[in-house]
């Protein structure tokens, strides 16, 4: 960053030098020359991510065996791969994806755990947009934990928007897949 | 016109050298450029071959002939390498008149010695004869390319006597596999460099106006976070990690501040941020989604996108205006990524109509709505920083392009890709 403001000015100082009238070129004056456009540093943040693994327990069986359950981590084990899915451009938590959401405030409720709700799109549309429209997914399933029992600290939604779709395509099975929120637990 | 570009010439200065010291890491993933189309009413200019230009590792003349072409405003005629002039004097202006010329581009290369070259040229309007340029250059091997862009912008500005394009860059991002790049090249996607490389997606570059950094959204935490990162150095930091999402970086013209998108409050809402991180407002007030800020270029509004009234639609809103924001798109029931033309006169954007996403140009003043683009998913407009061409993201069979349209002539360009798929383009400014 320190760097910058030193080449701007030089680099601002060619080009004002460049645009300006003057006489032509003679004979034995020194010619202009080019500037050359800076070369960029590269960042690398490549690391990996856990794989969501499949569900085992129906969904609406999901909050008694997650009461039930020995312990924080079987209990927790009992909640991957399920996740809460959405009609086309809806964010309302349908009557059959209650399951789930109570599945996971039964844990959250039991174990005092924190969460990060994570609202997914589809493939169609602006990239931003759709970041907003899975904001509004985590927050609507937020709101549902919230009204059994949760409390707000413990929960964090944010959005992956059409970023991370976990089908790829554009058949109807491939949107479906992707409109719906996730839970992701502290390791 | 032609009175106000005569007096053009290049002041000569003494060599500046900038030591580059910044290790970097290019990528060659260099895009093509295919022009299709054009305007019927481009201006007819020769570019005759530099004499002396086998000298060179890389033509100078293909660059500028790619550069001027891709504006639609260009028709170019055929020159081979034997009509090259060495003088002002060697060109026969009748003759090219009647090969259809109204200008032509000459000049030569001399040898300085240990790679070095001298580069001179001319640009002539044949009718009336009348020298509009004439310009000398000593350069090395590795300043060829922007030299190309540089020589590019002189002879459209000699020309056309309108702010060029050439010497700019665009920032997109590209996924191949589970690897992201944030990249920048060339506005002729040349000379890719890799600005961030990461496992998680990233999205949303914006330009700081000077060019020297980029904002974008990074999921590396599991979350979108805002980033802003130095290009020279490589040096970033964490612009907003807010409960939450935090996304849609734009920065205010004058650089001293960004709009972005916050969720602290449970719904998607535009706040003004300090460039350090400090000093955060809220902008816009609404219970639903409003997201995808731009400035306009004097700085006093923002135009957003907001469902407020029940389908995505472009709003404006003063940033001393209380919070009255003024709809501005009223056809069709998904409108969204707009951003503001540098004049300020016209905002692009993209309309979802009949499940095609198309890039459009709203005048402001009459209201009226043109469509520029012409595919079924043109998305991310952004543009040059003259105003004249559109950068845009499309896809064709299944993978992303990048399209750059003329806002003046029906013209359009591909910028092609070797593999892997580009997404979410971003015109940078004039290059410093």
């Amino acid at each position: 960053m320190k760097k910058s403001p030193f080449i701007a000015v030089i680099a601002a100082a060619l080009l004002a030098a460049c645009a300006s009238n003057q006489a032509p070129v003679a004979g034995n004056a020194p010619a202009a020359t080019a500037p050359s456009a800076p070369s960029v540093a590269t960042v690398d943040v490549t690391g990996s991510e856990p794989a969501l693994q499949g569900g085992r327990v129906s969904a609406a069986q999901l909050a008694a065996a997650v009461k039930a359950a020995p312990d924080q981590r079987s209990a927790q084990a009992l909640l991957n791969g399920h996740s809460v899915y959405f009609d086309f451009d809806q964010s309302v938590v349908k009557d059959d994806q209650r399951g789930v959401v109570e599945g996971n405030a039964a844990f959250l409720n039991r174990f005092s755990s924190k969460v990060l709700v994570q609202g997914n799109t589809d493939a169609r549309g602006s990239r931003e947009y759709n970041l907003a429209l899975g904001q509004r997914r985590a927050e609507s399933v937020k709101q549902s934990l919230e009204v059994l029992g949760v409390k707000p600290a413990q929960i964090e939604a944010v959005s992956f928007g059409k970023e991370k779709p976990r089908a790829e395509g554009d058949s109807e099975a491939a949107h479906a897949e992707n409109r719906r929120a996730d839970f992701a637990y502290p390791q | 016109m032609s009175a106000t570009v005569s007096g053009f010439w290049p002041r000569l200065f003494a060599l500046l050298l900038l030591s580059m010291t910044a290790a970097a890491n290019l990528a060659r993933a260099d895009l093509s450029v295919e022009v299709i189309g054009g305007g019927s009413n481009r201006y007819p200019v020769a570019i005759v071959p530099l004499q002396g230009e086998s000298l060179l590792p890389e033509a100078i003349t293909a660059t500028v002939k790619s550069d001027l072409a891709m504006t639609g405003a260009f028709s170019l005629l055929e020159a081979g390498a034997g009509d090259a002039l060495a003088a002002p004097a060697q060109l026969n202006a009748a003759a090219w008149q009647q090969r259809g010329a109204r200008a032509v581009v000459y000049g030569k290369l001399v040898s300085l010695g240990g790679g070095r070259v001298r580069l001179t040229f001319w640009v002539d309007t044949v009718s009336p004869r009348e020298q509009k340029l004439s310009a000398e250059f000593d350069l090395a091997p590795e300043q060829l390319r922007d030299m190309a862009h540089r020589m590019a912008d002189m002879v459209y500005e000699a020309l056309l006597g309108e702010k060029s394009l050439f010497s700019s860059r665009i920032a997109y991002i590209t996924q191949s596999g589970k690897e992201y790049r944030l990249q920048i090249a060339d506005m002729d996607g040349r000379r890719a460099q890799t600005v961030l490389r990461s496992r998680q997606p990233i999205m949303s570059p914006a330009w700081s106006p000077d060019g020297t950094r980029l904002a974008y959204v990074s999921f590396e935490q599991q979350k979108p976070v805002i980033y802003v990162q130095d290009l020279v150095s490589g040096q970033r930091r964490v612009l907003a990690n807010f409960r939450g999402s935090n996304s849609a970086p734009v920065w205010s013209p004058d650089g001293r501040r960004l709009a972005v998108v916050l969720t602290t409050s449970g719904n998607s809402q535009v706040y003004l941020i300090n460039a350090d991180g400090g000093g955060v407002q809220r902008f816009s007030y609404s219970d639903a989604i409003d997201t995808e800020p731009a400035f306009s270029p004097d700085g006093r509004q923002i135009v957003f996108v907001s469902d407020r009234s029940g389908s995505p639609q472009l709003y404006v809103q003063a940033l001393d205006g209380g919070r009255n924001a003024r709809r501005v798109t009223f056809e069709g029931n998904y409108n969204v990524s707009p951003t503001f033309s540098p004049d300020g006169r016209q905002i692009a954007y993209v309309r979802r109509e009949g499940g095609r996403f198309k890039v459009m140009l709203l005048d402001l003043a009459s209201g009226d709505n043109r469509l520029i683009s012409n595919s079924a998913f043109d998305e991310s407009p952004s543009f040059a920083p003259n105003g004249k061409m559109v950068l845009y993201a499309s896809e064709e069979g299944g993978r992303s392009v990048l399209y750059a349209a003329a806002t003046a002539y029906p013209g359009r360009v591909r910028l092609g890709t070797l593999g892997g798929q580009v997404q979410d383009p971003a015109w940078g400014p004039f290059n410093p």
